[in-house]
């Protein structure tokens, strides 16, 4: 059967949840084969075979993590033409985009960005859902020209698992590992709270906040919901919250089950990274304010009392 | 140092974008035009580059590539009127339709004639929002690619960036020549002053045709393009939700509400 590669996203040997998302996809394309960059495959093993990898093309070498993007996409395009894959899988993150990018041109392969889902054509061909234009338009498209490259955007479908050997299979760069060079990693802080896009709960801040310290009310509000904390880009701008946290077309795109919007007056482009919110409930003292439109719940008041008002009641609530 | 930087015109984001029914392109001629807003982080970044290199008794030039309708010419304009120097406008009926596959073809075939210590692209275009064409244009023109930049500092022939990740930033650098892209926390673009208008009026743009450019007409365009859309739709709206207004018990309302769906 025809192999689909799939880029594996780990850290320190931990697999993440895009690449079970990806080899879910995978499996209705043909046998899914993981192709892990750097140390760790061994410990990564066990998630890629409980999510039905059939093998792991993995080259150990540690020079993948000094470099950007490059030796990576070298890598693919070695084994895309050694392997004739009939898919290529990335995560849609940042970096995912551009390995993608880079393996489009060495290949001359047609590239398909952001894409949400994946469904087969009558000749079992992946065609590709995006969603475009903040989220007004559903297109679906197919790549005519070389090797079909997808990229995904990470939490579009839940994983399910399925068993396979995911027998490691050693493979090594031919060409060269280098490029543009890191020096450093920094990490920003996140503290206790769940990681933004994984979050089943967001509650996010705008302008209305006000300043650094009004923005303090929002981080109360996600600890009382065990949320995530978002912000609008206007507070990453002004510096009231750091840039990681911000929602929307260039920050993250999140999907949770609750969405809340405090004091965002919901400009296309912060609802570009939030509308596909299961439930979306907006605060904010402008009864014109385009979040309205978006919302299963809405207050039109003050943030500055109705959000002390609602943590009162959710803690009277939690002594009940 | 000769620095180039890439400006796609698009289309207003919040203009009611469509996609035309016959081609499934992006009906352009709908809706107003505007400069891409992150390739104006592009542009400052270029030009403070340009600033610094010249203070150091450099000589430094900006040149602006775009590739696009008539129309395009306004945001070049507005690239010069800025204070970009000059600027090639890569413009032919025989592109519309371009991917990004073959549009970064196209501009590295430009951009390779040119001669170039730094190219600069904005993050992503708002329209297409692919954030691919910084990496295709370093795999094509074989440099390397220092992308998604939140900070760039150039030291002499280094250049130096913070590369935003998910979960913070990695420090990168690269020797010159190389590709870099930016986001919208580099820096604060300049509005362009009477006088960079005025000035703007009398910078050399060049037009090249495909031909000019010695481009294959086969490789761009709708023809040359690696995907193509299979159907598309507008997605019906959201329901309307309730919207109370506030009477001093807002913040009850709100808890009954979670309640009501089990957040709380
Ligand atoms: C290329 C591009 C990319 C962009 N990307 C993003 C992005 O990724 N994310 C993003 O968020 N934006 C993005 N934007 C910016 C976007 O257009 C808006 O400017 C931004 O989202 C506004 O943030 P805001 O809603 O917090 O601020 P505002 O629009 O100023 O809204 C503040 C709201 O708070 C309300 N308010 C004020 N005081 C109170 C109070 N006391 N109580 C209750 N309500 C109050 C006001 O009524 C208003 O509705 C982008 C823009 C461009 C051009
Ligand atoms: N037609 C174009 N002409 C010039 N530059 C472009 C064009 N399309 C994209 N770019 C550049 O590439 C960046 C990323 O675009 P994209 O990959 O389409 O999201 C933009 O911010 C521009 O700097």
């Amino acid at each position: 059967m025809a192999e689909v590669l799939v880029l594996a996203e780990h850290a320190d040997g931990e697999v993440k949840k895009v690449t079970c998302e990806l080899l879910t996809l995978a499996r209705k394309f043909g046998e899914p084969a993981v192709v892990w960059t750097g140390p760790g495959a061994e410990q990564g093993q066990r998630r890629c075979a409980e999510f039905g990898a059939a093998r792991i093309y993995v080259d150990a070498d540690p020079a993948f993590d000094r470099y950007v993007v490059a030796p990576t996409a070298e890598l693919l395009a070695e084994l895309v033409s050694d392997k004739a894959p009939v898919l290529v899988l990335i995560a849609g993150t940042g970096e995912g985009k551009e390995i993608a990018a880079r393996l489009a041109v060495k290949t001359d392969s047609g590239l398909i960005t952001d894409a949400v889902d994946l469904s087969a054509d009558a000749d079992g061909n992946p065609v590709a859902e995006q969603s475009i234009f903040g989220g007004s338009t559903v297109v679906h498209s197919r790549v005519k020209r070389g090797t079909p490259i997808i990229a995904m955007r990470p939490h579009s479908v839940a994983p399910e698992p399925a068993a396979g050997a995911a027998e490691l299979s050693p493979v090594s760069l031919a060409g060269a590992a280098d490029g543009a060079t890191i020096t450093g990693h920094v990490v920003a802080e996140r503290g206790e709270r769940p990681d933004l896009t994984e979050a089943s709960i967001v509650v996010s801040g705008g302008r209305g906040t006000g300043s650094p310290e009004g923005f303090g009310i929002i981080e109360k509000l996600a600890d009382a919901l065990g949320a995530a904390v978002g912000a609008s880009r206007a507070v990453t701008d002004a510096g009231w919250y750091p840039h990681q946290f911000q929602v929307g077309q260039t920050g993250k795109t999140v999907s949770p089950q609750l969405y809340m919007a405090i004091g965002i007056s919901g400009a296309i482009q912060h609802r570009a990274g939030m509308q596909t919110s299961k439930t979306i409930v907006a605060i904010n003292k402008d009864p014109e304010a385009p979040i309205f439109e978006l919302a299963d719940y809405g207050v039109v008041g003050d943030l500055f009392t109705v959000v002390p008002q609602l943590l009162d009641e959710i803690s009277r609530r939690k002594q009940l | 140092m000769n620095i180039v930087v890439c400006v796609k015109q698009v289309p207003d984001t919040a203009a009611d974008r469509k996609l035309r029914p016959s081609d499934a392109t992006l009906d352009r001629a709908a809706v107003d035009g505007l400069i891409n807003e992150l390739d104006e982080y592009a542009i400052e970044e270029g030009l403070q580059i340009a600033e610094a290199q010249r203070e150091a008794g450099a000589e430094a030039e900006v040149t602006i590539v775009s590739m696009g309708p008539e129309k395009a010419a306004e945001s070049i304009r507005k690239a010069l009127s800025m204070g970009a120097d000059k600027a090639v406008h890569l413009l032919d009926d025989g592109l519309a339709g371009s991917d990004a596959l073959s549009t970064s073809y196209a501009l590295a075939k430009i951009i390779g004639q040119a001669g170039f210590d730094l190219v600069i692209c904005g993050s992503e275009s708002t329209d297409a929002r692919m954030g691919v064409l910084a990496a295709m244009l370093a795999e094509r023109l074989g440099v390397p690619q220092v992308s998604l930049a939140s900070k760039v500092d150039v030291d002499g022939r280094v250049v130096r960036i913070r590369r935003v990740s998910d979960e913070g930033y990695h420090e990168v650098e690269a020797t010159l020549p190389a590709v870099i892209s930016v986001v919208e926390k580099t820096n604060e673009p300049r509005y362009p002053s009477f006088k960079g208008i005025m000035a703007a009026k009398k910078k050399p743009v060049q037009t090249l045709t495909l031909a000019d450019a010695g481009i294959d007409p086969a490789a761009v365009g709708l023809a040359g393009a690696g995907t193509e859309v299979v159907d598309f739709a507008q997605r019906p709206p959201r329901q309307a939700g309730v919207i109370v207004k506030d009477d001093g018990d807002g913040g009850v309302k709100v808890a009954e509400f979670l309640a009501a769906q089990k957040f709380i």
